[in-house]
């Protein structure tokens, strides 16, 4: 591993520990010292990890996969932000030269109702499939593949259903939005399929179900802070929102009662 | 529609925002209104203005809708701000609110309970006498007759009257920088919330709610100010 501008950090982190969801968990502050400025995020964690095995302690719980901002995994809320002080990365793609040498740094687990703590840092996110699964999908002729341009999709229309489908299901929006609120994620979901031609099949029922699954897992209600779209690691817009709550109403004006 | 429709999460949203622009609207009639207080310093033109709102029918059952909307408005910021506390039962002990948005984006709930707090000292000071002044003798207004022998409520007697107390002065323009926060943020967040967003038309809306956000509150401190000041 090099050693970046040279620079070696030692740090102070206090860190949420909590044995399982029903413990009550507190702050643990450790001493991590060396650390380099070309390190990820994760990867201090790493070390700290390595630490306290080697102590004979427990190593703190923390979720990650492809550590390269694809998966979405990495949720950690750093010094009062979901995935730390820069926007528009996730966890592990955030580098430890964004610290100085010295500093405090608080790492807590996504706080909302909807995903409980299930050790120290790590959430259960699985909320966020009950949503996608009650509606977030489209419906396919079985048979042969179908020639892929032969469904003429406005290029204005494809970039948005690509923008909306750049969402990782990270979470990091539930976690910024002072209400919980999940609406960045959800309209992302409704916003991809609402869009594409594929999507018109359950286009209507599609919403009602996604959007009443949403309330069902006790995230908050939405205000317009912005918070989410500003802290998203994949730039999703508000431009959602505003679409799923059209798409809403309008399903809503023309469902008939079952 | 379904009966959900009230019951969700965006339902109970629209309502907000809906109940919002309507009493936006409210805010424009009334603030031109007493803004007659500039344009005729023997207070005739306000107070003939004032007649007119309160005696014309559509205006009566309007106001009634009014309070209607104020008070639907109210019971639902209630429900929706008890709902998004307990969807976060455990808070974080540092959050960087700054970093990802406007203090006043976050404060809705805070700025209009001071409105609310505001509001009944405003309706106490001036609907209270003028719609009820007559019944069970609260506060009673001078009456004043002007050409054509019409009996006028000299409201704006009362309004040089209310703002002689320097401190209801102080109030009302704390009230009035709640509502230019509340509105700020308000304006254009209840375009977003029934879906009106666009991107030819959202900078345009947002540019004419930070405008009536500045203005009318301005406007409508200016008031109680100028007749302090003109009437010490
Ligand atoms: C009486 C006291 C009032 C209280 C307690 C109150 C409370 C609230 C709350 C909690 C919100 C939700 C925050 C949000 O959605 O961002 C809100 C939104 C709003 N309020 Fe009020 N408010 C009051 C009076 C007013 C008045 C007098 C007006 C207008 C003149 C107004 C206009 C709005 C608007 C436009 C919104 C935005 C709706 C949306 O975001 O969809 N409010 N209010
Ligand atoms: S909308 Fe952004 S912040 Fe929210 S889950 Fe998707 S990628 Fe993460
Ligand atoms: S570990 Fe996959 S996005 Fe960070």
């Amino acid at each position: 591993m090099g050693s970046g501008n040279g620079q070696m950090l030692n740090l102070t982190l206090k860190v949420w520990r909590q044995k399982n969801g029903k413990a009550k968990g507190s702050f643990e502050t450790h001493q991590v010292s060396g650390i380099s400025t070309d390190m990820s995020f994760l990867e201090m964690f790493d070390v700290l990890n390595e630490k306290l095995i080697h102590e004979g302690k427990e190593p703190i719980a923390f979720d990650h996969d492809c550590r390269e901002g694809i998966c979405g995994m990495c949720s950690m809320y750093i010094n009062g932000r979901p995935h730390g002080p820069k926007g528009g990365i996730t966890t592990c793609q955030l580098h430890m030269r964004s610290f100085k040498n010295g500093d405090t740094i608080i790492v807590e687990p996504w706080r909302s109702a909807a995903f409980p703590v299930i050790k120290d840092l790590v959430v259960d996110r699985s909320a966020f499939d009950r949503i996608i699964a009650s509606g977030g999908y489209v419906s396919v002729n079985t048979g042969n593949a179908k020639d892929a341009n032969n469904i003429l999709i406005p290029k204005t229309a494809a970039d948005a259903a690509f923008d909306a489908a750049a969402c990782i299901g990270c979470g990091a929006c539930v976690a910024a939005c002072k209400n919980a609120s999940a609406m960045l994620f959800v309209s992302a979901k409704v916003s991809q399929l609402a869009l594409l031609p594929q999507g018109q099949v359950e286009r209507k029922e599609r919403v009602l179900k996604m959007v009443s699954q949403m309330d069902e897992e006790g995230f908050g209600n939405c205000t317009n802070t912005g918070a989410c779209e500003a802290e998203c690691p994949k730039g999703i817009s508000l431009e959602n929102i505003a679409r799923m709550n059209r798409e809403f109403l309008g399903a809503e004006l023309t469902t008939a009662k079952k | 529609m379904s009966k959900g429709f009230l019951k969700s999460s965006i339902g109970k949203k629209m309502v907000m925002g809906l109940t919002g622009l309507f009493l936006i609207s409210f805010l424009a009639v009334h603030c031109f209104v007493n803004a007659l207080i500039f344009f005729d310093q023997t207070g005739e033109l306000f107070n003939q203005g004032a007649h007119f709102m309160g005696t014309n029918w559509i205006i009566r059952a309007m106001e009634v809708v009014l309070f209607a909307g104020l008070l639907t408005h109210i019971f639902q910021s209630l429900i929706l701000t008890l709902e998004n506390k307990k969807a976060r039962p455990v808070g974080y002990a540092k959050i960087d609110g700054a970093a990802n948005s406007r203090w006043y984006s976050r404060s809705m709930g805070l700025l209009g309970t001071l409105l609310l707090l505001f509001l009944i000292m405003h309706i106490y000071h001036f609907w209270t006498p003028s719609r009820l002044g007559g019944i069970a003798n609260i506060k009673p207004l001078e009456e004043i007759t002007y050409s054509g022998n019409v009996v006028y409520h000299n409201l704006y007697a009362e309004m040089i009257n209310v703002f002689h107390n320097p401190v209801a002065v102080v109030l009302y323009v704390l009230g009035c920088i709640s509502l230019a926060y509340h509105l700020l943020h308000g304006f254009q967040s209840a375009f977003q919330t029934i879906g009106l967003n666009h991107k030819k038309y959202t900078p345009a809306i947002k540019t004419l709610g930070a405008v009536f956000a500045i203005l009318v509150p301005l406007i409508f401190a200016s008031m109680p100010v100028y007749l302090y000041i003109a009437y010490k």
